[in-house]
């Protein structure tokens, strides 16, 4: 697969939508569903997606797509595929169908845990997807679980006594490893060949699967729009989103390091210095910044071990 | 027809079974939690064709129903009290997604303090989400309901709750006539819905903003105003495999009735052996109950009522709202009149017994609270 035989698939993430200029998200979904190239039916959490590509009367799906509410993605996906499951056993349906959940990082690692974490205990059939832009992006950035240590949000302020968020993210692909599924990956819209593969494996697989997916936000983490390929670069090149898969092969967890950046691993100021964010991490604050780039190191060194690098 | 003595949750397992669901996906709670074990024992045995989901919470019980109607299939859930509570974020969205979706609920308090006992107070916090809802007196009328809400709900496009009694009817055991498999089968019919998700490319829980979300709102009342006709036309035709003819509202000698109590669900039983022994007396009392309490049959309920002298309503509910419960409300203005007086009774299970019914005729046409209260330690 090369991005020329990618770009030939037809489109069914159509233009026309409302996301930001620069929005990693429409990029993302964009090559999720040219990944998948067969008949799929997406559901989507409440979220800058949702209200960006389905204002009636339009829609930016050329698939169907169903839209529930905010914390039940998984569940209402859960649904779905089962319905799917009952009318194929009866045939009463031929073809072949994919299903595919989008969620943010609040619809997927807060309210939507419960819901995400039932669906993977039972096993349903769906690629779960977080496209994970750190915080709530389209409520007017508040923190979540996924906002990095020292993030600058409008719920974690800077001032003399606290200077953004004082916990590390939480991290969900342990989580959903944890579930012992089938699939699990970490990806970025930066290495999109990595990105498509990983999608297309997931949905190859029988049973659930997730990829979290980093998804730059411009209003969010303020950054010039032209420039949110190039924070995620920046993001995989200090190890701050690792790209990696787990998977089971001949009965055995196995873990895989998709990209390491060896010598040219950056120190993780570059990727604060491109965000308005993490302005106050630029010249001040050197505490905040060593503690983050210590986190980062202890998890990359962790992470190398599991995949045997 | 088949003679059986089982409890209204297995009469509503059977119909569920019957009906034979592509999807089930619920979650257990007491008293509900019955329904769903005979559901599982028919499925382990191969009985049913369709899948069960157990989720996590009844929030993704209803979340996952919702998915699998939009998906074209006919798909239930059950539940009670704090379950209807967590859900109903996801209640009024199936609604207003127009998905026919058929959840039996056994009535039992909401929290706090917590209890597992019958009253309204669940189902009423649901009355206005858009759903349909049937109300049972015994264990033969839930298990009726439940195909008569399923086909209206079907021919309406609205979801519809089928209720009855928390343990009074749930945990009885009671005679009840099952019909065969096939006249249910032809009865129901096969459900074909217009729109599905694995069949059109379609886009389903769009985004609203004030250009198109009123417009929407308006063509669910509009389906909620006309399913009065659909439920009197299926009325009829339940009637001609049941002979068993149902109305909105069951009347006990009403006709010359000068004394009329208003009531829902099994307490209609025990009030009609009040009626009884009174009339022996030679009072004219009466009584209605309400078997369809959405739509709210206004023009009907006025038909019935509008003769009669003194009117109450007793409501197993309270939404403390300092003006009595939802039921009485709607009585009150159906009949335009201010003179109806309401007796909350019952709450948490608290037994109703034929005292505290007869003390409501005797006293409901003195005094001048609006708003009372039986069968509690004042």
């Amino acid at each position: 697969m090369n991005l020329k035989e990618l770009s030939n698939r037809k489109a069914r993430f159509t233009g026309g939508h409302t996301l930001c200029p620069g929005c990693g998200e429409g990029i993302i979904v964009r090559a999720v569903l040219q990944a998948i190239n067969q008949q799929v039916v997406v559901g989507c959490a409440t979220s800058c997606l949702e209200v960006s590509t389905s204002k009636f009367p339009q829609t930016s799906w050329k698939c169907s797509f169903i839209h529930n509410a905010f914390e039940n993605v998984s569940a209402t996906m859960s649904g779905v595929e089962t319905a799917y499951r009952v009318l194929k056993r009866k045939n009463k349906i031929k073809d072949d169908i994919k299903f595919v959940a989008f969620a943010g990082d609040g619809g997927l690692c807060d309210i939507g845990l419960q819901s995400f974490s039932g669906a993977l205990e039972r096993g349903h059939n769906v690629l779960f997807i977080c496209l994970d832009n750190e915080a709530y992006q389209n409520t007017g950035i508040q923190r979540s679980s996924a906002t990095p240590y020292g993030a600058w949000t409008s719920t974690t302020q800077i001032g003399e006594k606290h200077k953004g968020k004082e916990q590390f993210k939480k991290d969900i692909v342990k989580i959903a490893v944890a579930h012992e599924i089938p699939y699990v990956a970490q990806a970025s819209p930066s290495n999109y060949l990595d990105l498509v593969k990983k999608v297309s494996t997931a949905v190859s697989i029988n049973g659930p699967s997730f990829i979290n997916i980093l998804s730059p936000c411009v209003p969010g983490w303020r950054y010039l729009q032209m420039e949110s390929i190039h924070v995620c670069r920046r993001a995989v090149d200090s190890c701050f989103w690792p790209l990696y898969e787990v998977f089971v092969e001949n009965g055995v967890e196995k873990w895989k390091l998709n990209y390491d950046p060896k010598d040219k691993k950056e120190p993780v100021i570059n990727f604060l210095r491109m965000q308005g964010r993490f302005k106050h991490l630029w010249n001040d604050n050197k505490d905040i910044v060593d503690k983050i780039q210590a986190n980062i190191d202890r998890k990359w060194e962790e992470l190398k071990k599991r995949c045997s690098v | 027809m088949i003679k059986r003595v089982i409890t209204g949750n297995e009469a509503v397992a059977y119909a569920m079974k019957q009906i034979d669901p592509e999807v089930v996906a619920a979650y257990p709670i007491t008293p509900q939690t019955q329904i769903i074990e005979k559901y599982a024992e028919y499925y382990a045995k191969g009985e049913v064709s369709g899948e069960l989901i157990d989720v996590e919470s009844e929030h993704s019980a209803m979340s996952a129903v919702v998915g699998a109607a939009g998906a074209g299939v006919r798909a239930m859930t059950a539940t009670s009290s704090q379950g209807l509570a967590l859900m109903l974020e996801i209640v009024y969205i199936a609604a207003a997604m127009r998905l026919p979706i058929l959840m039996p609920v056994v009535n039992r308090a909401l929290s706090g303090p917590i209890n597992i006992h019958c009253d309204h107070s669940d189902t009423m916090m649901a009355a206005n989400s858009g759903w349909l809802q049937f109300y049972s007196e015994n264990n033969q009328d839930v298990y009726d309901n439940c195909f008569i809400a399923l086909k209206v709900a079907e021919r309406v496009n609205l979801p519809v709750m089928v209720c009855q009694d928390g343990f009074i009817t749930s945990h009885s055991i009671e005679d009840i006539s099952l019909y065969k498999d096939n006249v249910i089968k032809k009865f129901i019919g096969e459900y074909k819905p217009k729109y599905n998700l694995l069949k059109k490319e379609i886009t389903m829980g769009p985004f609203d903003m004030f250009d198109y979300y009123f417009e929407h709102k308006r063509k669910q009342a509009q389906a909620m105003f006309d399913s009065v006709k659909v439920i009197e036309s299926t009325f009829k035709e339940f009637s001609l495999i049941s002979g068993r003819r149902y109305d909105f509202f069951e009347e006990y000698k009403l006709k010359d009735a000068e004394k009329v109590i208003v009531m829902i669900g099994s307490t209609y039983g025990s009030a009609r052996d009040v009626v009884d022994s009174l009339r022996n007396n030679g009072e004219l009392v009466g009584i209605l109950g309400i078997r369809v309490f959405r739509p709210f049959n206004f023009k009907l309920l006025k038909k019935k009522l509008e003769k009669i002298r003194n009117i109450a309503v007793m409501e197993r509910y309270d939404p403390l709202s300092g003006f009595g419960g939802i039921l009485f409300n709607e009585i009150r203005s159906s009949l335009s009149r201010n003179d109806i007086v309401e007796y909350i009774y019952g709450l948490g299970g608290r037994d109703v017994d034929d005292s505290q019914i007869l003390k409501v005729f005797k006293e409901m046409n003195n005094g001048k609270e609006l708003i009372r209260y039986v069968g509690v330690r004042e």
